[in-house]
């Protein structure tokens, strides 16, 4: 099977899935003992305008009516529904928060690989030397600390005790918005001061969420990497005296970097679960606080696009890690039987 | 003449013990592996400390986890509260002790409930293959397909928010993990020669399950559920954290960093404190998980084989 048809069928299989998501997350709506109509309506509502909430978000209707609507709606029209709290289209709402999650996760998980698979190869490398030790004290800590208590502790320490970073909140300094994405919007400006602002807030949440993903990474790439050194043609091709770098990052790595970008798809979700925390401790105005808020309201059709939107990510990031295999590895066919 | 009993006894002892005896030195070798790891033994006390305080925490706690005393808020660690006391004057350490018993239940509460429905939805898949497999493997792939703490919130805000929800949230996303296992394990059982023997046997499908699907399923479940259970404390605590979980005046730990947070700058050790009790737990669990690991891992239990025999031997 050539690369594009896998690609294809791939994304022809994103819809059964994406399918499955929106039927859950009605189902588990469903089942709420609460009613949503009442809660949006708040507490001083006619029975009246419940009742007309209920008629336009098709409350009364069943289970099967209510996805058939909303699959109608947003194959015919790309609309995911209004949101009953901000009472803006979902579609607008997520456009506008995705930029800060994106720009927070990219980041982030740009930092974990860049810092976490060079450590783990030089962990393995240097096996039980000194830097071994700290790399894997470092990962450990890292696996081990939960989110929501390093990005306090980094608050404390980095904005109440050094004065260092600010603590919370993306940059304020107005620039014209191209893209959405405040730093490239920034360079596009020209402006270095919103720049530099921009980026200074966007370290501490980055460091806290890159931190799990690193440690993991260095984790299994550090694993990898000790297996293949082990392996009869690395000992083969030092008996035939190839020098060690050549040894090192010509043979071993190569094989060795499989697995750490196997795990770098699950990451990324991972990270996305991560925003939800991090945006809501560092009161970044992005896709996770707006979907915390939305489960806290009972917003459906908030949450319904925005476990979409993120599914859907999910998904092609994964697809990402799949194919970046047949470029590293030539003996993976995509699409064969690899098993 | 019949033997008298004690020796009937004795000699049945012997054979059970002959029966047992592969197991029995493989755990024997196990235990050692794991003996011998620095590292994997700082987590079984870390561990071994947190089981005891969940059990004893209240009775070794200096005051009453939800005494209030007004007078005496926001104290810094001193003598008389180690770990300081929070907005209303309760003392964190006391709290601390106390908590871990909320974060072990939510442990063990997914244990119960994720990995038997992994196991029995991952073995159906792995043996009766088909539309059965394929359908399985496709909810399990929906479950996959978003972040689990979105959909362990939105269960839990569904269900209506306490503790025993959100462990029954985490549960509800955390068997297609134990699915997937179970069920990669089975399709390789499958083809073994011994399988096959049973089948022509007449060995029924449960029985292939329970029998030889399920014991050499047994290892990598331990290994993935310790090194798992790191995972499951944090996200308890996480959901608890942001108001799906436990609710006042519960003692969890999650709570309290949540509820000292606005006070970090004020009184930074009723957040940190908790928050540095969960990590220290995960951290446990972690290193005694990658030590059984090690241990269960057929090449370095080799090496050490050889060293542990001449040891018995001597």
């Amino acid at each position: 099977m050539t690369l594009r048809r896998y690609i294809l069928r791939r994304l022809l299989l994103l819809i059964p899935i994406l399918l499955g998501v929106l039927i859950m997350v009605f189902v588990i709506s469903y089942l709420i003992p609460a009613d949503p109509a009442r809660a949006w309506a708040g507490p001083q509502a006619r029975p009246a305008q419940v009742e007309a909430l209920r008629e336009q978000y098709h409350l009364n209707d069943p289970l099967h009516m209510q996805i058939y609507y909303y699959l109608k709606k947003l194959i015919l029209h790309f609309d995911l529904g209004i949101s009953a709290t901000t009472h803006r289209p979902v579609m607008n709402d997520l456009k506008a928060f995705f930029p800060a999650t994106f720009e927070l996760a990219f980041f982030a998980f740009l930092l974990a690989i860049v810092i976490g698979i060079p450590l783990g190869v030089i962990s393995a490398l240097k096996r039980n030397r000194l830097i071994d030790h700290v790399a894997r004290i470092i990962a450990l800590t890292g696996v081990s600390t939960p989110l929501f208590w390093s990005a306090l502790l980094l608050q404390f320490i980095f904005y109440y005790k050094l004065g260092w970073l600010p603590a919370v909140g993306r940059s304020m300094i107005q620039i014209h918005r191209y893209t959405g994405f405040i730093l490239l919007d920034s360079v596009l400006n020209g402006n270095w001061e919103a720049l530099s602002d921009a980026f200074r807030r966007l370290i501490l949440p980055a460091v806290t969420l890159a931190f799990y993903s690193m440690g993991y990474l260095v984790r299994i790439t550090r694993g990898s990497m000790l297996e293949v050194l082990e392996s009869d043609y690395v000992a083969m091709a030092k008996a035939k005296g190839l020098p060690e770098r050549i040894i090192n990052y010509r043979h071993a790595l190569k094989n060795a970097i499989i697995p750490p970008i196997t795990v770098l798809g699950i990451n990324f979700g991972w990270l996305l679960s991560g925003t939800v925390l991090l945006e809501t401790i560092f009161a970044w105005p992005g896709m996770g606080r707006y979907a915390a808020g939305s489960i806290v309201q009972v917003d459906l059709p908030a949450i319904v696009g925005y476990t979409l939107v993120v599914a859907l990510v999910m998904i092609l990031s994964n697809l990402i890690v799949d194919i970046s295999y047949s470029i590293i590895d030539p003996r993976v066919r995509v699409g064969g039987k690899v098993e | 003449m019949k033997a008298p009993p004690f020796i009937l006894l004795s000699s049945r002892y012997r054979i059970l013990k002959k029966r047992l005896h592969p197991l029995t030195k493989e755990f024997g070798l196990t235990l050692y592996v794991l003996r011998k790891s620095r590292l994997a033994m700082i987590g079984a006390v870390i561990v071994a400390l947190f089981i005891f305080l969940a059990i004893f925490g209240e009775l070794i706690a200096p005051y009453d986890p939800n005494e209030i005393d007004i007078a005496a808020r926001f104290s810094v660690p001193t003598r008389e509260h180690l770990l300081g006391t929070d907005k209303l004057g309760r003392d964190v350490f006391s709290r601390i002790l106390v908590g871990a018993r909320y974060t072990i239940r939510s442990g063990l509460t997914v244990l119960a409930i994720a990995v038997p429905t992994g196991i029995i939805l991952g073995g159906i898949a792995g043996l009766f293959g088909g539309w059965l497999d394929e359908m399985i493997m496709r909810i399990t792939d929906v479950f996959l397909a978003f972040p689990y703490l979105i959909l362990a919130m939105s269960f839990s805000a569904a269900l209506g928010p306490s503790l025993f929800n959100a462990m029954l949230a985490l549960s509800l996303v955390w068997w297609p993990l134990y699915t997937r296992l179970v069920r990669g394990q089975a399709l390789a059982v499958r083809e073994t020669a011994y399988v096959e023997a049973a089948t022509s046997k007449g060995a029924s499908k449960w029985n292939l399950i329970f029998k030889h699907i399920l014991p050499n399923c047994l290892s990598p479940i331990l290994v993935t559920f310790t090194l798992d259970m790191g995972a499951i404390i944090t996200a308890a605590a996480a959901l608890s954290f942001l108001g799906f979980g436990a609710q006042p005046p519960l003692s969890e730990w999650g709570r309290m960093v949540s509820d000292g947070r606005q006070y970090l700058f004020q009184a930074w050790w009723v957040s940190l404190f908790p928050g540095f009790a969960i990590a220290l737990t995960v951290l446990g669990f972690n290193l005694l998980g990658d030590g059984i690991r090690d241990a269960l891992d057929p090449k370095l239990r080799r090496i050490t084989e050889v060293k542990w025999k001449k040891r018995i031997r001597s």
